[in-house]
């Protein structure tokens, strides 16, 4: 076991170190940061002397070494355009982009897990047939045209048809509360007004794995016998399915639910820029399109990491939920 | 009855495997229904300069006067109608929907393709060769795997920059682990079977035995997994073109006319976004509803 989370660890590592080579290297090939940075119009000399003061006329390994050697010192450089630590900036942002996964996972769960639940008890009805149309919808519409689509529909079209129709907002986090230095939107009834498009549309998605997911699993399990026993004791449906059911559904909808966090938090690039969230994900990409490497790179390294963790904790506790799975063979 | 002709059963055609696999599919109506929208996308593909009213790359035939012009309105000089409307720039949106998913269609089959052929020689290499260099390429599989897709991809843009070839290189890269490891199981299975160890015997080369003779065994699941990954490659670049890392402006895919759109949406011209989606989502859910039924279909457990 202590072997196993050891290599699991080394291999992290190696992932970092090879994957911010790259990313270094290539964002070192495409573009000029300082041509980004300062006016057009900026002498020579003046291009010549910010250049030194970030560090980018040295050559390419010595850029790479010196960052190496302040990155194992836990210094990722200062974003070129916001004059800040890079990994300070994206600390600063992490909680927006957890909150909005968070929202989403809980919604999608509230929202798929029941739908997929009466899905596989009555599989025949209507209603569960519309369901599953519906699942394949929720896969298959792309996510961030849905996003564009609710904006237009409860931020501009209903509130102008129908007067008395409340205007969703459909960009920022709205007012925040800070619980212990951390600001969060959902203790507050405009932060939670502007969370609801977001969280909605990060949620489809993974709402039609889950109600999938419960689905195939309630089909499984219901003909076993332990769900015969239950109902030849006389106990009442209820609490079958609530209670045997559900416990033995919850095991894949736990695991796939941790694995898929990761997505969603991936994912939430796409949502953050719809909505302009101020989390990670919008930094990303605005850092992307300005070339702003150092932020780059130290996102690159939390999101390995993250990923890394996220793996890790997922095959240990499924050691914990199912005896069965043994860990040092899939290690080795 | 002793004449066997007369038997109704012997006198059916005789069923070849491949027609009841299309007289399965044929059963169901959902699958049909993915089909046809997948032959009506491919075929406004295909067909997109013979069947647009306008050529949206042609600057000077445009008429900045009929900008964001709504649905149905008739062109400043009486020539044509903008049934889908027009966008910023006075492009018949119709047009340029049809050239758009030329784009998305051969961007998301053409990286389909490449990264499958890849996933095939990687898996079927590891399956059969085993030992280290399985456990060697597998390693570097999981790696790939164990991050999201759209995050490797923006990363890999981030480095490579913009451009239809570059997004095509992202894509291949992304997806072949999928297949890799769909090869290497299917392969796995195949390796023990009895005809691999007749082929063996024979001293036919590796390479024969691999590609010969079980490749074409292993090809039913991996068309099932491509159908589904050619659905996720198209949404994934259009979601790479849409946050500005994709295609350039000049060649707009389906994602690139959604975004396009997305700065006249507040202000109610919700056309220009409105209508590449739903194309965009046309193509997806044909693609999704016929690889859910091909699936069934293909399920080793149906072939008798």
């Amino acid at each position: 076991m202590i072997v196993y989370v050891i290599r699991r660890l080394m291999q992290a590592g190696l992932v970092m170190i090879v994957m911010s080579a790259l990313v270094f290297a290539g964002i070192y090939l495409i573009g000029d940061p300082v041509a980004m940075m300062i006016s057009p119009d900026a002498s020579e000399l003046e291009r010549e002397a910010v250049r030194r003061t970030l560090g980018l006329d040295l050559p390419m390994w010595r850029q790479y070494l010196v960052f190496m050697n302040d990155a194992l010192h836990g210094n990722f450089g200062k974003s070129f355009l916001a004059g800040q630590p890079a990994m300070g900036l994206i600390f600063e942002r992490f909680p927006a982009t957890l909150e909005l996964a968070f929202a989403s996972l809980a919604l999608s769960l509230a929202i798929g897990l029941p739908m997929g639940v009466y899905a596989g008890l009555r599989p025949n009805t209507p209603g569960s047939k519309a369901i599953m149309t519906g699942s394949i919808l929720g896969f298959s519409l792309p996510n961030f045209w849905v996003g564009l689509m609710l904006i237009m529909v409860f931020a501009v079209l209903l509130p102008d048809l129908i007067p008395w129709w409340p205007r969703l907002p459909a960009s920022g986090r709205g007012a925040t509360v800070d619980v212990l230095g951390v600001k969060l939107s959902f203790l507050t009834a405009d932060g939670l007004l502007h969370l609801l498009l977001p969280a909605i549309t990060l949620s489809l998605y993974k709402g039609a794995l889950i109600v999938r997911l419960a689905r195939a699993t309630a089909r499984e399990v219901l003909p076993t016998d332990y769900v015969k026993f239950a109902r030849a004791k006389g106990l009442s449906e209820s609490r079958i399915v609530g209670v045997h059911v559900l416990k033995n559904i919850m095991i894949p909808i736990a695991t796939v639910s941790g694995l898929e966090f990761g997505q969603t938090v991936a994912f939430a690039v796409v949502t953050e820029t719809i909505f302009s969230w101020p989390g990670v994900g919008k930094l990303l990409i605005d850092s992307i399109l300005l070339i702003d490497r150092p932020v780059v790179v130290a996102y690159l390294v939390i999101i390995v990491f993250f990923f890394v963790a996220l793996n890790l904790v997922v095959d240990l506790l499924y050691s914990v939920l199912d005896p069965r799975v043994r860990l040092e063979s899939r290690g080795s | 009855m002793t004449d066997a002709t007369l038997d109704p059963v012997a006198a059916a055609p005789a069923q070849t495997p491949f027609r009841r696999l299309v007289s399965d599919f044929f059963e169901n109506r959902l699958a049909v229904f993915g089909l046809v929208l997948v032959v009506l996308s491919a075929f406004v593909a295909l067909f997109a300069p013979w069947i647009s009213p306008q050529n949206p790359f042609d600057i000077g035939g445009l008429d900045l006067l009929d900008a964001k012009s709504p649905p149905g309105t008739v062109s400043g000089d009486g020539k044509m109608t903008y049934w889908l409307g027009t966008d910023g720039q006075s492009r018949d949106m119709m047009s340029a929907i049809f050239y758009g998913m030329r784009i998305s269609l051969m961007v998301g089959s053409v990286s389909v393709i490449a990264a499958l052929a890849i996933g095939i020689v990687v898996g079927l290499v590891a399956a059969y060769a085993g030992g280290r260099l399985d456990a060697f390429l597998m390693r570097i599989v999981d790696i790939m795997l164990s991050f999201p897709a759209i995050l490797v991809a923006l990363i890999l843009l981030s480095i490579l920059g913009k451009g239809i070839d570059k997004v095509l290189i992202a894509l291949i890269l992304v997806q072949w682990a999928y297949f890799a490891r769909a090869a290497r199981s299917a392969a796995l299975v195949e390796r023990n079977k009895e005809y691999v160890e007749a082929a063996t015997c024979l001293a036919l080369p590796a390479w024969r035995i691999v590609f010969r003779h079980m490749l074409p065994n292993c090809m039913p699941s991996l068309i099932v997994i491509a159908t589904i990954t050619l659905a996720r490659a198209i949404a994934l670049e259009a979601t790479l073109s849409f946050l500005g890392v994709g295609v350039p402006v000049t060649q707009p895919s389906l994602g690139m006319l959604i975004s396009n759109g997305f700065e006249f949406l507040l202000s109610g011209s919700y056309w220009i976004s409105f209508f590449p989606g739903v194309a965009l989502a046309i193509a997806i859910i044909g693609i999704n509803l016929a690889g859910d039924h091909l699936r069934d279909v293909l399920n080793p457990r149906n072939l008798r």
